[in-house]
């Protein structure tokens, strides 16, 4: 699936993703936890790897192997840098008023495994999720 | 596109914001002008009643975060109430239950302004 980037599709992502979770044989709650984290790398590349700048590329691709959904999340904006990133508490965010650094944070607690590769200008995430 | 509806009521001293649909980077901006309308008029009592709420990621927590602070610092609270299972999963994932007062139903969420 090739879409643009802008908030305005994160629904026909979530459907895209959740038929396809959904034909692969998994279950409900595997399916909305998979959706979840398809939203949130989607909104992190929308808001910080193309600041919000609309029209820009956002690819997304679903396979399944050996058992295992592989989800290949692909964007040419800036990239992320896995290292630099901090667990936020809420505690933490709530006292210096940020919303942001969930996304990731969920993404790594309901994905089995999660990659990120930066190659030139194209960055890819790659998560997997047993089924 | 992510539908996402705010109804509102009042009962007593309290306001009552019904939200029905899905809470994401798209639709959060919706809450997030009603919550910033509701502390410029000092109706910091608020209990946002979610069970028409279908779906919620990191952005619409997100303004739950971004306000929660300046209306407890008007002695007001954010309660929520009536969330689906799929819904509070996701509330739970973060920590957000100890944080905020997050209750089975809107009765109760009313009862604990009192």
């Amino acid at each position: 699936m090739r879409i643009s980037a802008s908030t305005e599709e994160l629904e026909k992502i979530r459907k895209f993703v959740a038929d396809h979770a959904r034909e692969f044989g998994f279950g409900e709650a595997d399916v909305s936890d998979i959706t979840l984290c398809v939203d949130e790398a989607c909104t992190n590349i929308i808001k910080h790897a193309y600041e919000w700048k609309k029209g820009k590329p956002i690819h997304i691709q679903l396979a399944m192997k050996n058992n295992e959904m592989m989800v290949t999340i692909v964007d040419q904006g800036k990239p992320f840098d896995p290292d630099s990133y901090q667990v936020p508490t809420p505690e933490e965010q709530l006292s210096r008023k940020k919303r942001s650094g969930y996304g990731i944070l969920l993404i790594r607690k309901l994905m089995d495994h999660v990659e990120y590769l930066n190659r030139k200008s194209r960055n890819e995430i790659r998560m997997t999720k047993k089924r | 596109m992510s539908k996402f509806e705010i109804r509102k009521r009042s009962k007593s001293e309290v306001t009552i914001l019904d939200i029905y649909g899905e809470l994401d980077a798209h639709t959060a901006p919706t809450l997030e002008n009603e919550l910033k309308q509701l502390i410029e008029k000092n109706f910091v009592h608020i209990v946002v009643n979610g069970s028409g709420l279908e779906y919620i990621s990191s952005a619409g927590l997100g303004v739950f975060m971004a306000y929660i602070e300046d209306i407890r610092s008007q002695d007001g609270d954010i309660k929520i109430a009536s969330l689906k299972p799929k819904v509070f999963n996701v509330f739970d994932l973060l920590g957000f239950p100890t944080l905020y007062d997050i209750v089975e139903n809107e009765e109760e969420a009313v009862t604990r302004f009192k």
